[in-house]
């Protein structure tokens, strides 16, 4: 029922915005954003609600479509060269930083080396190249050690944004006075933050694509109860709740408020996934069978359907079904508990005690650890749960010291960027949160994940992952439950709020508001 | 002992508080063999409200839960950590009255010091850390009650221990050189027994109360469904749906309001100033 409800609510939405209306011009928006950012410099920050609001004061060379094929952002058009590796980025002309100065290749030079020192996950993307060059003022080219098929999706604007070269050069990055109040290239200027209240951005006059931004300013609210943030919502204080601003069990009761539009889009760059890690040090769960067992105990579409109301998508494997060189020909797991019980005597399980650490991030990863529990012990295992806040869990996994655990991981829309880290042996390290906590170690997966990554071209990169898409899900290291959503709740009126693969973090340049 | 049960029966709050007990414990014991499954499984859909289905009469929960079910199952924990929690704290707080009652001097000086340092601590702040640290389960929820629970007891049975040391039926004792302990045992502690039969009634309620309040607050025993947990994990649905919260909260209204009846009633029986008939 709800499901329905809701799908009602996501097509007519999605209707509304395909009738191409003119854009009005003007009016102020209020968002929520939650929790409240440490901080809004991009290049420093990394926090999810940091890159929400920064990612419309920052820009990044390029944008991303919901498919993920590179859209023009600071660069107009992109060459690469036939060996794959050489990208050549045209600039685009005429851009501004938000104090008038031009923007230019030195400070996407300057932006590379600032970020080599201050964004891990930037660094890590950069590990690849072997020099980038300024022919002109606008014009950047990157030289590769050797093809690495990702590179082309490093440079949106949270992974790689442009930072202003005349303010940042030659100080201590930390303590630049700039942090407090970032200047970018984006479509919103930073105005002012009132802490613990709400962070003020105004328009950009001089902004580069002509008659954008539509709207005067955006306020991002800051309130702390998820109730709170429902209500004002229901009352019209804000008009934008973000994925994840309030529990899921409110979303069906929020999105049937009057006038209010609801949206899965928005993450398939991100493409969390959620799965628990199987502990594949432990004696019982070091048999495959086991583990095919526990994918056929666990009903996903319950999960989904009740835990999540009906977004989200069953999981087939390791990639998420939105990024890049998915591959929907793996080994199956409906909700089969004969199945499973058969699997766990084949296996020889006689009940021995499995402890699961659910995730605590509030309500609703705690009821889907219940309801998993309950699957797992209809099929007759014994799952003891242990009760444990965020740091404590945390502080488990690291330390192996799990049998089945909860979690969710970002993508970033290529496998060899988000997948193949926590498959890999040479992924596997004590006191770490993400990559292989599972301990899952296969020679061949290894392989192939290396294969993918440097492949030449994208054909020889998808039989790579094709392949160890399917013997992953045939060995099923960890247990994939679904791949989220996080709904995007808005008043109909805020238009165009979500055009590409990160949402509302680059969203409020297309936006405007129907009066 | 007749006496007592026809004092205990006379008053109403007795009776009313003695009929809620025995129908919580009756629950509690046969329940379970009424509902053969888990109260965790989901056997219906979702947010079935009450009184619409015959199979859930109380409804169902956020993943389709039998309330009844939970209920009945959360009777057994509720009542189980209240009466053990009470042991424990009888079992530390008895003992250490009556020692700084009896011997007086620096031994009480220093018992009591003791047990004012657990009585500066507010005991639920002191509750939630226990469990906090001690990993949440059934035993360290029953350990950390009794551990902020026995203070009372303990100034209640020296205060009356005070009392009866200097009666002479004690110093008799005394005098024909019984054991301390033979005299703690025997001659003082039965005669203090009855204001802290009182005492216990209401701690078993306070104890349920506490157990409530650490399972609302995501503290209770994950393996195991209790009134608390069910509503706390109800608060945040309590718009769409109220069944899932009102009746757990009912059930501990109404077994706590039992046994503070039973204490009156108790308190009523025991008292021999309180007593018609006199004695």
């Amino acid at each position: 029922m709800l499901k329905r409800v809701l799908l009602g609510v996501v097509v007519g939405c999605g209707l509304s915005a395909a009738q191409a209306e003119e854009p009005k011009t003007g009016g102020v928006v209020n968002a929520v954003i939650q929790p409240e950012p440490p901080g809004l410099m991009l290049a420093m920050v990394q926090n999810g609600p940091t890159q929400m609001v920064s990612g419309n004061i920052f820009e990044g060379l390029l944008r991303y479509s919901p498919k993920l094929e590179p859209l023009p952002g600071l660069a107009e058009s992109w060459t690469i060269s036939p060996d794959a590796k050489v990208y050549t980025f045209k600039l685009k002309k005429g851009v501004t930083w938000h104090d008038g100065k031009p923007f230019t290749s030195a400070d996407v030079l300057f932006s590379i080396e600032m970020l080599k020192q201050t964004h891990a996950r930037a660094r890590n993307n950069l590990v690849m190249v072997e020099k980038v060059e300024a022919p002109d003022d606008l014009t950047v080219v990157f030289t590769l050690k050797e093809p690495f098929g990702p590179f082309i999706g490093i440079f949106e604007v949270g992974s790689m944004p442009m930072v202003p070269k005349h303010l940042y050069e030659g100080t201590d990055y930390k303590t630049n006075p700039n942090n407090n109040a970032p200047v970018g290239t984006g479509p919103f200027m930073f105005k002012e933050w009132q802490k613990g209240s709400f962070i003020r951005m105004v328009k950009n006059p001089n902004y580069h694509e002509k008659g954008k931004p539509y709207l005067d300013e955006v306020y991002w609210q800051i309130i702390p109860d998820a109730a709170a943030r429902a209500v004002a919502f229901e009352t019209g204080k804000v008009d934008v709740l973000p994925g994840g601003s309030i529990e899921n069990f409110d979303v069906p009761r929020v999105s049937k408020l009057p006038g209010a539009c609801v949206t899965g889009a928005g993450w398939e760059f991100f493409s969390p996934l959620s799965w628990m890690w199987l502990n594949n040090r432990n004696p019982i769960l070091a048999n495959k069978k086991v583990r095919q067992a526990i994918m056929y105990a666990i009903d996903r579409d319950f999960a989904k359907d009740v835990i999540w109301n009906g977004l989200g998508k069953v999981a087939t494997g390791p990639s998420a079904s939105t990024i890049k060189f998915y591959s929907d020909d793996v080994p199956k797991y409906p909700y089969d508990p004969a199945k499973a019980k058969a699997l766990l005597k084949e296996a020889g399980y006689k009940g021995e005690k499995i402890r699961m650490l659910p995730l605590a991030y509030g309500e609703t990863w705690q009821r889907w650890g219940e309801a998993v529990k309950q699957n797992l012990q209809d099929v007759g295992m014994t799952i003891e749960t242990i009760a444990t806040d965020v740091p404590g869990g945390n502080q488990k996994i690291m330390e192996w010291d799990y049998d089945i655990a909860f979690t969710y991981l970002y993508q970033y829309g290529d496998p060899a960027l988000g997948v193949s880290r926590n498959y890999i042996t040479s992924a596997i390290a004590k006191g770490q949160l993400f990559n292989n906590v599972e301990g899952y170690s296969n020679p061949e997966v290894d392989k192939l994940f290396a294969e993918g990554a440097t492949a030449p071209t994208d054909a020889k990169r998808k039989e790579a992952y094709d392949k160890v898409q399917k013997i992953l899900a045939e060995d099923v290291p960890v247990a994939w439950l679904l791949e989220l959503q996080f709904p995007t709740i808005t008043k109909c009126k805020v238009k165009s709020l979500i055009t590409t693969g990160i949402g509302v973090n680059d969203g409020f340049r297309d936006a405007w508001l129907d009066k | 002992m007749r006496q007592f049960w026809r004092t205990m029966l006379r008053s109403p709050s007795g009776i009313i508080g003695l009929i809620i007990l025995v129908l919580a414990i009756v629950i509690a014991v046969a329940g379970p063999f009424y509902f053969p499954n888990s109260p965790w499984r989901m056997v219906q859909r979702p947010f079935v409200p009450p009184f619409t289905l015959a199979k859930v009469p109380l409804g169902t929960d956020a993943l389709g839960r039998d309330v009844l079910a939970g209920l009945i199952f959360g009777a057994r924990v509720s009542l189980l950590v209240g009466l053990v929690s009470t042991l424990v704290a009888l079992v530390v707080g008895v003992p250490l009255g009556a020692i700084a009652g009896y011997f007086g001097g620096r031994v009480d000086d220093a018992l009591m010091r003791f047990t004012e340092f657990f009585q500066t601590i507010p005991s639920f702040a002191l509750a939630i850390v226990l469990v906090a640290i001690l990993q949440p389960s059934i035993y360290s929820i029953v350990a950390a009650i009794g551990l902020v629970s026995w203070p009372p007891v303990a100034r209640l049975v020296r205060g009356e221990v005070l009392s009866l040391r200097t009666r002479e039926y004690v110093q008799a004792a005394v005098v024909t050189g019984q054991s301390n302990a033979w005299i703690i045992w025997r001659e003082i502690l039965p005669n203090a027994l009855s204001p802290v039969i009182v005492l216990a009634s209401l701690m078993v309620a306070t104890a349920i109360l506490l157990e409530s309040s650490l399972s609302f607050l995501g503290l209770g025993d994950p393996n195991l469904i209790s009134w608390g947990y069910m509503v706390g994990a109800g608060r945040t649905v309590i718009r769409q749906a109220w069944w899932i919260t009102v009746f757990p909260g009912v059930a501990i209204l109404l077994s706590v309001l039992g046994l503070n009846l039973i204490g009156e009633g108790l308190n009523d029986a025991l008292n021999p100033r309180l007593s018609r008939e006199g004695r």
